[in-house]
């Protein structure tokens, strides 16, 4: 009964983390500024970040825990590079 | 679903609980950076998926291996750990960067002249 429970939450929980995503990449393609764009890249990749943690609680294997955190390391390095660039960018502009 | 079958109710539904939980709270985040109307606004929406929604998945995460595997699995803290530290790194970084387009879009003649200025100074 309760692994029922945990089956049904845990597919729930991934729609639910997957329609993140969907709203992160409409702001991501929509927005208005670059700024916008970053942002919505940034929560793009924290969702997917989630997203593999429920894949790992549900398969109950812990190797997508390694591929979380390097999701993790990847979307801080290109935010932060994006950022800086952004900062930059108006000079050359 | 490998091996959830003999996990203990109270970890199963503490584990479904902190999962929906979190999913939750990454959801309406992200809901709140599709729907607010400024950017600074927006960009305090997506921080509630980052960290109480990522705190909650990631303790239930350690339940279940933890129970699962009947020793205690702490590794997730590093993921804890590491978006902790680096989500206000990047927010600040970017919120940086925006101000200063927006300072340079507001008054772009001063600041040219400003920048061509600054090599004489």
């Amino acid at each position: 009964m309760s692994a029922t429970i945990l089956a049904w939450s845990l597919v729930l929980a991934q729609m639910m983390l997957a329609a993140a995503m969907a709203c992160a990449a409409i702001r991501l393609v929509r927005g208005p500024r670059a700024q916008d764009r970053i942002l919505g890249l940034d929560t793009l990749y924290v969702n997917a970040m989630l997203l593999l943690l429920t894949f790992g609680i549900r398969t109950g294997s812990t190797l997508y825990f390694e591929m979380a955190l390097a999701i993790a390391l990847l979307g801080f390095v290109a935010t932060v590079a994006l950022s800086k660039f952004l900062m930059r960018g108006e000079v050359i502009e | 679903m490998t091996g959830a079958a003999d996990l203990p109710a109270w970890a199963a539904l503490l584990t479904a609980l902190l999962v929906l939980l979190g999913a939750g709270l990454a959801l309406v985040g992200s809901i709140g950076l599709l729907r607010l109307e400024d950017f600074y606004q927006r960009v305090h929406a997506p921080t509630l998926g980052a960290t109480l929604g990522a705190g909650s998945i990631l303790i239930g995460s350690m339940v279940f291996f933890s129970v699962l595997q009947s020793r205690p699995v702490l590794h997730e803290i590093l993921v804890g750990v590491f978006l902790t530290v680096t989500t206000p790194v990047t927010l600040i970084l970017l919120v940086k960067a925006t101000h200063h387009r927006d300072l340079d879009a507001e008054q772009p003649a001063t600041k040219t002249e400003a920048g061509d200025d600054r090599p004489a100074g």
